[in-house]
């Protein structure tokens, strides 16, 4: 199990640099759909099918295949006047990295961190099955952030499609 | 700290970048009907443009025939519309006797009305067929190829060819019916009138059918006549014009038939009109045979054909459209001075860009085929 | 261990073979069964009644110079007709082809796998497979593919939604997401699927055709227009993946379309006992039959209908089929809280 989870995440990670540093942008996709089928895999091996199905079935078979439907369709080669000075493109990426780094570090903290009330996440309960626990958790547990959030993508849909039906 | 690098550049409005694709469709297309090509710039599926580049099967007919004595020119004409090549050479043998003042007995005029409906009949076939094909209908096609199959075999017994038939002479025809064809003919009629019932029940009423053809390619009459479209797809906009009726040749004065005309000019109707001509078609051909007289098939012809100076233009009714020959003598020669084709499939392709435009790469394939072109008449 | 390696390995080996034989007859089958639709005879030479032509077939296209044209994206080039193909075979896995059966002594169902989430499990197994129809055709680096390709994506993601729609009311229905739970609900019913739900099989059967690429919606195929596709520039071996991965397609859509709709390996009138004398017949002959019925009528439907427009493919799938998927979800579940 720990091997198969090291060499999950040695994939994982190898494929996520392959995605930033790869200069065509179709290959980029391909490693970065070959990033998630790795990140199913992982929840495979936690047992969390349904998750892993599901992450398969919305990231690798639907979002990134409309990337690239977006790269093979739009001219990426960047016009000459959108120069912009690199020095300042390179101070943004820095304090973007170091809040994302910032971030990670916190996490870490946060999950090393003796646990002082020891929540366990909540054992499987015998007889109920992942879809179930998802179900529960979803539609019971967290039912009004879970339609809020559908609220605010069905907004952003709409937004999205105001915009492109604006008339020039 | 100033900024050492002012952007001096004015900011275009964020955009996609999106270019028209010009995809060159033919000389080696599947649904081109031959070696016709087409440069299509596409704006994602939809036609911007179309530009018809043709010549990829020209031999020169017009010009050889100018070195040729007028018998031979009646095979040349085979090579044109090679569909329906017998039209062609009713056409060419018409137009030599006007210019001769030649008359030709009345048996013989019967027999090549028969003949030029029966091509009419399977040059028709061949257009429903391919058509239905590029729409998706593959067995449409080989229903069609089948039936066309029994118009072959009834020429090969007339005339001992299946495509370039040779089949008319200056002056009359080169034999008689044989013993039994016009029984075989009657039969093929009502075979005819049969299978159309089958081909209307797999697409005439098809909702795919009806939204691939209905409103594609519409041409009003007005668009139709000064484009220079001729035959059924110009009577598919609404267009009395038909030379069978209007300048009757052969023998059609003498039989009842109608003239289907559509009203909307899209390809649904240029369908619905040339099945019609089907019915039209084994119509004159039953009346022909029930009429037929008898006497020579032959006229009194000189034995060397050598008509006297002038020139004239005769058009007749082929199944793509009015196909007239201009034939100019020069009354020394034994060949003419100038021979020139109006091909109707030449004069129907030069509509395709502007049908064309504003539909998508699907309709190109359909509207090639509503047009029916044969290449070898368009570039000769 | 004969229990948990070896039994699976060898069903995992007897499907594989079993598939792509039954691909190659598909092929077959297609070909004769267009032919006398077309008043032909079809293949004829090959074997009696070209009953070798696959063997004959397969073995050209392995022969067959495998070209990789010029300034195409090699790698992404070689690796498409693999991506369309594995995810066709491997949603296999969880299709049950049969109840508990012994085979040679040892009891044991015939399916290689029942995972609780079967049923998702294969829609997003086969949501992989359109990467590679997208990649083939930009790989070629050439006109036609891409815009066959651009057809196949846009496609495919139009009617996946509508397809798993339909499989959302099945789930309602049967309470599982277990293709082998599926069955048995329906054993348990003593009805088919079908007879409950005909409007989610309507659109799951269209849908599994423009899926498939199949007519009327093989658009992205089309050579009276497009020359071939998204595979215009393959040949070879290569060619013959994308050739594969097409017809084991179809035989999931039937197989899946089986198992959810036409109650898998049970007889028919499974509730009607004096019927009891079908279940002489083993169930997977029944689940074979009734997934051969099917793919019978994909080859039907290819020899009678003309093509639909690209544009008219979209209207139909989002203005009709994911509506009246929705509104059968609506439905079903309704139905399932108030029975």
């Amino acid at each position: 199990m720990t091997i198969a989870f090291y060499t999950l995440a040695a994939f994982i990670l190898a494929l996520g640099v392959l995605v930033v540093s790869t200069k065509n942008t179709v290959h980029a996709v391909l490693f970065l759909v070959a990033n998630f089928l790795c990140v199913a895999m992982l929840y495979v091996l936690l047992q969390a099918e349904f998750l892993a199905v599901i992450q398969v079935l919305v990231y690798a078979g639907g979002i990134v295949v409309l990337y690239l439907f977006v790269v093979m369709l739009v001219n990426l080669k960047r016009g000459p006047e959108t120069h912009v000075d690199p020095r300042r493109r390179d101070r943004m990426g820095l304090l973007i990295g170091g809040a994302v780094l910032a971030e990670f570090v916190a996490i870490l903290l946060y999950g090393f961190a003796p646990r002082a009330t020891g929540a366990a996440p909540a054992a499987a309960a015998p007889g109920v099955g992942n879809v179930e626990q998802v179900g529960w958790s979803l539609y019971v547990d967290y039912l009004v952030p879970f339609e809020v959030a559908s609220i605010l993508l069905l907004v952003a849909m709409i937004g999205a499609i105001v915009l492109a039906k604006k008339e020039p | 700290m100033t900024d050492p690098h002012p952007v001096t550049a004015t900011r275009t409005p964020v955009q996609f970048d999106t270019d028209e694709l010009v995809i060159n469709m033919g000389p080696q297309h599947p649904s081109t009907h031959g070696v016709l090509r087409l440069i299509l710039r596409l704006d994602g599926e939809r036609v911007v443009d179309a530009d018809v580049v043709i010549g990829y099967l020209h031999r020169g007919i017009e010009k050889l025939s100018e070195s040729r004595d007028w018998t031979q020119i009646v095979l040349l004409t085979d090579r044109m519309d090679y569909v329906a090549a017998a039209t062609n050479n009713l056409g060419y043998c018409e137009t030599v006797e006007k210019l001769m003042g030649l008359e030709v007995p009345r048996r013989a005029q019967y027999i090549r009305t028969v003949l030029a409906e029966l091509q009419r009949l399977a040059s028709h076939l061949v257009w429903l067929g391919t058509h239905a094909m590029d729409i998706g209908a593959v067995t449409v096609f080989l229903y069609c190829l089948r039936e066309r199959e029994l118009v072959l075999d009834l020429f090969e017994e007339y005339c001992g060819a299946r495509l370039t038939y040779n089949s008319r002479r200056v002056g009359g025809l080169p034999a008689d019916l044989p013993v039994g064809w016009d029984r075989k003919v009657r039969e093929f009629c009502d075979i005819v009138d049969q299978k159309i019932v089958d081909y209307e029940q797999l697409l005439t009423q098809n909702r795919i059918w009806l939204e691939r053809t209905r409103d594609i390619g519409v041409i009003s009459g007005a668009d139709a006549i000064a484009m220079g479209f001729c035959g059924p797809p110009l009577r598919a906009s609404g267009v009395m014009r038909d030379v069978r009726k209007d300048e009757p040749y052969a023998a059609y004065e003498e039989f009842a038939f109608d003239i289907p005309v559509g009203a909307a000019g899209d390809t649904y109707d240029r369908y619905l009109v040339r099945l019609e001509e089907f019915k039209q078609s084994t119509r004159i051909i039953r009346q022909a045979l029930d009429g037929m007289p008898e006497g020579p098939v032959m006229g009194k012809v000189p034995r060397l054909i050598k008509p006297p100076a002038g020139e004239t233009y005769h058009a007749i009714e082929s199944p793509k459209g009015e196909i007239g020959f201009f034939i100019a003598s020069d009354g020394k020669s034994l060949s003419p001075y100038r021979f020139r084709v109006r091909p109707p499939s030449f004069c129907n392709l030069q509509v395709l860009p502007k049908l064309v435009r504003g539909h998508l790469v699907a309709d190109v394939v359909a509207l090639i085929g509503t047009i029916d072109i044969v290449l070898g008449e368009v570039d000769r | 261990m004969i229990e948990t390696l070896v039994v699976p390995l060898v069903k995992i080996a007897v499907l594989l073979v079993g598939i792509l034989t039954a691909v190659a007859y598909l092929v077959l089958l297609e070909r004769k069964v267009q032919a006398w639709v077309q008043v032909r005879l079809g293949p004829m030479r090959v074997g009696p009644h070209g009953l070798l032509q696959p063997v004959a077939d397969v073995i050209k296209l392995i022969i067959k110079e495998d070209i990789t044209p010029a300034r195409a994206d090699r790698w992404v080039y070689t690796l498409a007709p693999i991506i369309v193909l594995v995810p066709a075979l491997v949603v296999f896995a969880v299709i049950p082809f049969g109840p508990e059966t012994n085979v040679f002594g040892i009891r044991m169902p015939l399916h290689v796998a029942d995972i609780n989430v079967g049923l998702l499990y294969i829609v997003s197994i086969a949501s992989l497979g359109i990467y590679g129809t997208i990649l083939g055709g930009w790989a070629s680096n050439s006109k036609y593919p891409l815009l066959a390709s651009l057809r196949a994506s846009a496609q495919l993601v139009s009617y996946e939604v509508a397809v798993t729609m339909t499989l959302v009311s099945m789930i309602l229905m049967a309470g599982s997401l277990s293709m082998v739970e599926i069955v048995e609900s329906q054993q348990a019913r003593g009805l088919w699927f079908v007879f409950a739900q005909p409007l989610a099989f309507f659109i799951y059967f269209v849908g599994g055709l423009a899926e498939t690429n199949r007519a009327p919606f093989d658009l992205p195929e089309a050579e009276q227009e497009l020359t071939g596709g998204f595979h215009t520039e393959y040949s070879g071996i290569r060619f013959a993946l994308f050739f594969l991965a097409e017809y084991a397609n179809m035989i999931v859509i039937a197989a899946v379309a089986t198992t959810l709709f036409f109650g898998g390996w049970l007889r028919p009138f499974p509730s009607v006992a004096a019927l009891g004398l079908l279940d002489i017949v083993p169930g997977w002959i029944w689940f074979l039959l009734k997934t051969f019925v099917l793919l019978y009528v994909f080859l039907w439907v290819r020899a009678t209908l003309p093509r639909y427009r690209y544009d008219q493919l979209m209207r139909l799938g989002w203005k009709v089929l994911i509506p009246l998927a929705i509104a059968n979800v609506i439905v079903t579940a309704i139905a399932v809280v108030v029975l």
